[in-house]
């Protein structure tokens, strides 16, 4: 008989590395449905008695209150699936927050095994728990364990089969004060007393809580609904706070004193050696350059050095050469039909492989953003940048995709995980590609040597636009009624340092980079035979065959069809369309494509070699405006692949998309034709077109932020904003 | 009325009452600032905000216009 049990607690407690130890490779990734948050399930390796156990890894919460989504997912899935048992696990270094949840999982019902995890970090300080004593005064079963080192996890999984196969379940003891367990006895009496007894006390005191979705779960009526606020306003008026906080306090009330019996602690007020971490690490003076050295260096290393090295050699050997080379070889000798050979070698190879070719590069960020997230750091990143990304509407955490989206967006959009508000996350995930990236860097290159004479300020200025476009779009987006709403508290934990195992920052890095692969390759592999289709192809003599010039092909019958779009934006000709087009497979693809369009086969990165045509072709003022455009609008297909990945709604997705094309060609309409203005008098309806948007983008920024409900908290509010 | 807003680096305080009644009172009083709770203020972020703070034996940190909310003594 196989048995379902789910993995609760903390974040920060370790749970993670428990989830690991227990299920060794035997996991997968996913998503809770429908949501940002990633869900984790997995079997537990060692069989017990011979039968399988099937572990949930919920999401790591503080408290099973409705208002986070996280918290949300982890609670409905105990009360609706039903496991048969619940591991939490505890940091012992930190018990009375900890306890705080297990208060809370302790009332759903189902049988629960507590592994106090950090028991060496206790006995470093020389504290003492009495894990017998914290057994006893709970009511369920524990086990001491060290999920970094591996020890425990065995004994503890024993415990977790049995309790689960078993199916016992205590009532905890009735814990809070007097007149509030009055008040839970009174509405247990009067509205649950049909309901099984070992689910009483949970509804009961979700009820005083006044909590909306179990209200409308158990359909109470008016009257019902009356008669209890009439029980939880004379607690609310004896004890002078709402009934939510009286839980709460209630709840801290018995854990302290559960703590205080079990609990000894050595040394009072000592620093530990976090503390004295953090004295360097977030120092007035020198947390800020610590940072950017920090930055720069896993920068450096995984982008520049080892992550160009190992790029390079994959694109221009492996994919330039060995790849194509073995497989055109193998096609010929089965004497493949040549269009079938292009297929293959042109469209799905190279154009996947170019895609690929970034896959080490990701692998190496990973690996080092696993690590300082795992070792605590990141969190001080947040802490550090918070003040600055508040003004924006987001948060500290923010900071970290844009910042690795200025090497790639790929890693960027992924980086976005860690941010724990969806509604953040959506708008991080939206935004993070505004910033040029190292592909755009090539297409930055060549409009400045072709107009502006390589000129200083062009490359910047593409920063400075992405930048300006990342807070415009936070500003606006804020205030729309999707992404409005309470804004998300910043109180976070800032956890002890701990030197994270190979073992979790490697699997960390290859779940995200894997993750991506799979997901992102069935996208890239579509969009790549799209654009070798339309390249190779096209009507020859009234049938469809393969040309050998692109200007032939479909592509570029697509891209006359396109070109009327761009004309408001100074670019209307073919090719400009076309390379656009192009620039969705890879953005560095644009100065390639104009390189074939012009007539040469291979040009140089910066396509130093069409400058003279590209300066024919258009205007300074066309020529900026179609470096707005193609920096701001969608991005490649593995990053779309990612946004795909992140968002887990087709539908975000394609928001997402939507609004950053719009955005950029609102904004390369209004600098093309504002500079003709302000540069040449030349106006005309495109110009007035420009200044009703660029009034109408200064009005949804300064506009007031609408208040949703009245401010008061309510789950509905809460979830509105998923 | 003095808020955990106004206490200053190293000082030690208890918490008197947490006002309000939205997302971030239910946050703060999840994470365990509550009625009677010891709070310590370790130190400022770099950049003058948030707030480290701790409290139950483990650091948090908090927006000072948060900290506004905590009545302390």
């Amino acid at each position: 008989m196989s048995v379902k049990i789910a993995l609760a607690g903390n974040p920060n407690s370790g749970k993670t590395t428990l989830f690991n130890a227990l299920t060794g490779s035997n996991q997968f990734v996913g998503n809770w449905p429908g949501v940002t948050v990633e869900k984790k399930t997995g079997r537990i390796r060692k069989s017990i008695d011979g039968d399988g156990a099937e572990l949930v890894d919920l999401p790591g919460i503080y408290s099973l209150s409705p208002y986070t989504l996280e918290e949300v997912v982890a609670r409905d899935y105990i009360l609706d699936n039903k496991p048969d048992a619940v591991i939490d696990i505890i940091d012992g270094s930190n018990l009375e927050r900890n306890l705080y949840l297990t208060t809370q999982l302790l009332e759903l019902g189902i049988p629960v095994v507590i592994a106090v995890n950090m028991m060496d970090v206790v006995k470093k300080n020389g504290d003492r728990l009495d894990t017998a004593a914290l057994s006893k005064k709970l009511g369920c079963e524990i086990a001491e364990i060290s999920a970094l080192k591996g020890e425990g996890t065995d004994i503890l999984a024993e415990k977790a089969v049995k309790a689960a196969k078993a199916g016992r379940y205590e009532l905890p003891e009735h814990s809070f004060g007097g007149s509030v367990e009055h008040a839970l006895a009174h509405i247990e009496e009067a509205v649950l007393h049909d309901m099984p007894e070992k689910q009483q006390r949970f509804y009961a005191i979700k009820l005083f809580e006044r909590d909306e979705k179990i209200r409308k779960k158990l359909g109470l009526d008016e009257k019902t609904i009356a008669h209890i606020e009439e029980d939880i306003e004379k607690c609310e008026k004896e004890l002078d706070d709402d009934s939510e906080s009286i839980i709460t306090n209630e709840r801290y009330i018995y854990v302290a004193s559960v703590v205080g019996d079990c609990y000894v602690k050595k040394n009072k007020g000592r620093l530990s050696t976090t503390d004295k971490i953090d004295r360097v690490l977030t120092n007035r003076w020198l947390a800020l350059p610590i940072f950017a050295a920090v930055m720069f260096l896993v920068y450096y290393i995984s982008i520049t050095t080892v992550g160009a090295w190992v790029t390079g050699w994959t694109n221009d050997t492996l994919f330039g050469s060995i790849v194509p080379g073995g497989v055109g070889a193998f096609l010929d000798a089965v004497n493949c039909a040549p269009w079938l050979s292009s297929l293959i070698l042109d469209g799905m190879i190279g154009g996947v492989g170019a895609v690929l070719g970034f896959v080490p590069q990701m692998f190496v960020l990973f690996a080092f953003l696993a690590f300082l997230e795992a070792c605590g750091y990141m969190a001080r990143v947040a802490f550090i940048m918070d003040r600055i990304f508040r003004r924006f509407g987001l948060s500290g955490k923010s900071f970290i995709p844009i910042l690795i989206g200025t090497g790639c967006g790929v890693p960027g959009v992924m980086a976005s995980r860690t941010i724990e508000n969806e509604r953040d996350r959506r708008m991080t995930v939206m935004t993070t590609t505004f910033i040029p990236c190292g592909a755009k860097i090539p297409v930055i290159a060549l409009i400045a040597g072709a107009i502006f004479n390589g000129e200083w300020w062009v490359a910047p200025s593409a920063y400075f636009l992405g930048i300006t476009a990342i807070i415009v779009s936070g500003i606006i987006l804020k205030k729309t009624k999707m992404f409005a709403g309470e804004p998300a508290p910043f109180v976070m934990e800032l956890p002890a340092y701990h030197w994270p195992t190979a073992a979790n920052v490697l699997r960390s890095m290859w779940e995200r980079g894997w993750s991506f692969i799979k997901k992102a390759g069935t996208v890239i592999l579509l969009a790549t035979v799209f654009i070798w289709f339309v390249s190779s192809y096209g009507i020859v003599d009234g049938r469809i065959a393969m040309v050998d010039d692109m200007s032939d092909g479909f592509l570029a019958d697509i891209g006359m069809v396109l070109a009327w779009l761009f004309v408001p934006l100074g670019f209307g000709d073919w090719k400009s369309a076309v390379a656009t087009f192009t620039g969705l497979v890879a953005k560095e693809n644009v100065v390639g494509t104009f390189g074939i369009l012009y007539g040469y086969g291979s040009v140089a990165d910066n396509g130093s070699q069409i400058w003279t045509s590209l300066a024919a072709a258009w205007t300074p003022a066309a020529a900026y405006s179609f470096l707005v455009f193609n920096l701001l609008c969608a991005p490649c297909f593995a990053a779309i692949g990612a946004i795909r990945r992140e968002m887990n709604s087709g539908k975000w997705t394609w928001f997402a998309i939507g609004y950053q094309t719009v955005f950029a060609y609102c904004s390369a309409l209004m600098i093309y034709n504002l500079s003709r203005f302000v540069a040449g008098g030349i106006f005309n309806a495109w110009t007035a077109a420009a200044i009703v948007i660029a009034a109408i983008m200064v009005c949804l920024l300064v506009r007031p932020e609408r208040k949703y409900g009245n401010g008061r908290l309510s789950a509905e509010t809460a979830e509105a904003g998923r | 009325m003095k808020t955990l807003k106004e206490a200053h680096v190293n000082d030690t305080v208890k918490v008197k009452k947490i006002h309000g009644n939205s997302l971030v009172k239910r946050r703060i009083m999840d994470m365990g600032i509550t009625r009677g709770t010891e709070i310590y203020i370790r130190k400022v972020a770099p950049l003058g905000d948030p707030v480290q703070i701790m409290v139950r034996n483990y650091e948090l940190s908090i927006r000072k216009g948060d900290a506004e909310m905590v009545e302390v003594e």
